[in-house]
């Protein structure tokens, strides 16, 4: 039985196990804490109060939540393919979490679960993925309107998705390594952000990353005036929790590669090495009422104003950025 | 450390199993996925030797390997879309205009 | 610790490949398509090549194959229908000539490899697998990459200009009446939604 625990095999599966489940906790917890503050501050900026029932101020609500989704009906619609409409919620989850294993918090090993030396393209290939739930989720429940949402969605994803994995490239030529742990090191002295070629990569990428989100300006898909509630109107109760919970954890999932890539990372002044960390949520919370910030101010977008944006205008500057960054770069190393 | 006969063993079955699918199987979407396990079999059986020659050219080969199939996927499945709108099926044989 | 996860994945493999030549439902098909690609990518991960595996995951799952189910998607297929003796002779030589292929390429491989030396797990030198394949593929392989670009965009016109059918009068869906093989149902098919 001692053998077992000198194994290094078994002591880096246990070690891993650990940091997975204090991570996965931690963003579950940002998860739901989110929802609480996007209601918050959408009654804020309504000129009104917000959920202040449950709780003190109201911060037991994401429990209240939760309970009031999972004693709903349950049920599934006729002639649905009843296998896909149930995998369809859990594709919505799956890859935003698994982002988070390659997303350093802070510096030392404790405070990210790998680091894989493609870190940012594990973050693309989970947001490629992303798009089954909503194609799936649309096709099988056997319903026009979601049908037309899912179709909707997925094609705007799938177009943003070009331009965001473009943003991303000044960046990476910067750094010179695709690990995320690498790019934020290289952010020592200076964030991205700071420089006009990252400055433009980060406004793109915010862009693109409401759109692959589905939040609002770019939420058609899922707009309750239009279509009714586009791809997940058959859902309810814990399904439709997933997909609730899938979405705001994207919103997380590309707010940290946001920090990571262009904000620095956990990189701060005034505090130790133990505590960057904190950094990182700082600068994630900003992101994070940017977000709930621009659903509640701006209008919708038009289904064809928006496939306008991401393919005639994003695409272009995005490939635009890549040259000038480029050029820049070899203009840097000759002199 | 995992020997390069599992490997090429693994790549031979995952082959021979997309060869039966095109053997089998009538609808005209099926046989492609079929022809896509085909090939990802041989990239994997690249990706085993580029290892065991500890060179990179078999990794190449699989970057452009991909490149390739996801072109013929796009212009197939258009070819298999427009057929779809003249016949009404997507079988295989009864999709037989030219036969004698 | 490798050969038991390589054991895993080449199982994962091997068991939906089998599920995508067996089921009946194109959609099912497709989506363990999905799952032999994304257990090929974590083969490619135990093999050292990660910007392969990742590379996998976003071109393979994650754009061949929603292109894939948006066209059963719009084909609106039912699950396949098969029967008759002829298809299952077709069926039956089909399987019978896969197990003869398997069992002659299994004896070739276990007879040729298996007693060879294993190739020692080797250092990378400090690239990275990304790095060592951008070096090479940018300057040994810089013409079939170049052509590669070519061949994707005349991909791209072509697969637009086969889809969208001909002429500017293209009438999509049904061929108009009276044309050879034009279903002889009324025009009650415009009320579908």
């Amino acid at each position: 039985m001692a053998a077992i625990w000198s194994n290094p095999d078994f002591q880096f599966v246990l070690w891993a196990m650990v940091k997975i489940v204090v991570i996965l906790f931690t963003m579950l917890t940002v998860v739901s804490y989110m929802i609480y503050a996007e209601r918050k501050i959408a009654g804020h900026m309504q000129a009104r109060v917000g959920p202040n029932r449950v709780g003190p101020l109201g911060l037991l609500q994401p429990a209240a939540d939760v309970a009031k989704l999972f004693f709903k009906e349950e049920f599934t619609p006729e002639g649905a393919n009843k296998v896909v409409f149930t995998i369809a919620p859990m594709m919505a989850v799956i890859p935003a979490l698994v982002t988070f294993s390659v997303i350093p918090f802070g510096p030392q090993d404790a405070f990210r679960v790998t680091d894989v030396n493609v870190g940012l393209l594990v973050f693309l290939a989970m947001s490629s993925l992303g798009v089954y739930a909503i194609t799936l989720g649309g096709w099988s429940s056997n319903n026009k309107y979601a049908l037309l949402g899912g179709l909707r969605s997925s094609a705007q994803m799938i177009s943003y998705e070009l331009a965001m994995g473009l943003s991303c490239i000044p960046v990476l030529l910067f750094a010179g390594s695709l690990s995320l742990m690498e790019i934020t090191r290289m952010q020592g002295h200076w964030w991205f952000v700071a420089t006009p070629f990252g400055m433009l990569a980060f406004m793109i990428f915010m862009i693109t990353a409401l759109a692959e989100t589905n939040r609002a300006p770019f939420d058609l898909p899922e707009a309750e005036a239009e279509l009714v509630a586009g791809f997940h109107t058959e859902y309810s109760s814990m399904k439709f929790g997933l997909f609730f919970l899938g979405e705001f954890a994207n919103v997380i999932t590309i707010s940290c590669i946001a920090v990571v890539l262009f904000l620095g990372g956990w990189n701060g002044p005034w505090l130790p090495e133990a505590l960057k960390f904190l950094w990182f949520f700082a600068k994630l919370g900003v992101l994070l009422f940017f977000f709930i910030w621009i659903r509640w101010t701006f209008p919708r977008l038009r289904y064809d104003q928006l496939m306008n944006l991401g393919w005639k205008v994003l695409l272009p500057v995005a490939l635009g950025n890549i040259l000038l960054t480029s050029a820049y770069l070899w203009w840097r190393a000759q002199g | 450390m995992i020997p390069l006969a599992w490997m090429l063993g693994l790549s031979a079955i995952v082959f021979v199993i997309g060869v039966v699918g095109v053997l089998v199987r009538r609808n005209a979407l099926i046989i492609f996925m079929s022809i896509e396990l085909m090939l990802n079999a041989a990239n994997l059986a690249f990706v085993a030797f580029a290892r065991e020659a500890k060179s990179l050219d078999g990794q190449i080969f699989v970057f452009f390997v991909m490149t390739v199939a996801a072109a013929e996927v796009a212009v197939g499945l258009a070819i298999i879309v427009n057929v779809f709108r003249l016949k009404e099926t997507v079988y295989v044989d009864e999709i037989n205009l030219l036969k004698g | 610790m490798t050969p038991a996860l390589f054991i895993a994945f080449g199982a994962m493999l091997v068991i939906a490949s089998l599920m995508v030549i067996l089921h009946r439902n194109p959609v099912t098909s497709a989506l363990f398509l999905v799952v032999a690609f994304c257990s090929l990518a974590a083969i490619y991960l135990l093999l050292h090549a990660e910007f392969l595996a990742m590379v996998q995951v976003i071109v393979y799952a994650g754009a061949i194959m929603v292109l894939f189910l948006f066209v059963v998607m719009y084909l609106n297929l039912k699950h396949d229908v098969e029967h008759g003796i002829h298809l299952a002779l077709r069926r039956g030589t089909g399987w019978i000539l896969g197990g003869v292929l398997l069992a002659e390429s299994l004896w070739f491989f276990g007879h040729r490899w298996a007693a060879g030396p294993l190739a020692p797990e080797e250092a990378l030198a400090t690239a990275g697998n990304t790095e060592a394949i951008g070096r090479v593929l940018y300057t040994r392989y810089l013409f079939p990459f170049e052509i590669t670009s070519m061949l994707l965009l005349v991909a791209m016109v072509g697969a637009v200009v086969i889809a969208k059918g001909r002429g500017p009068h293209v009438e999509r869906g049904r061929p108009p009446q009276g044309a050879p093989g034009a279903p002889a149902a009324p025009a009650d098919r415009q009320e579908t939604a």
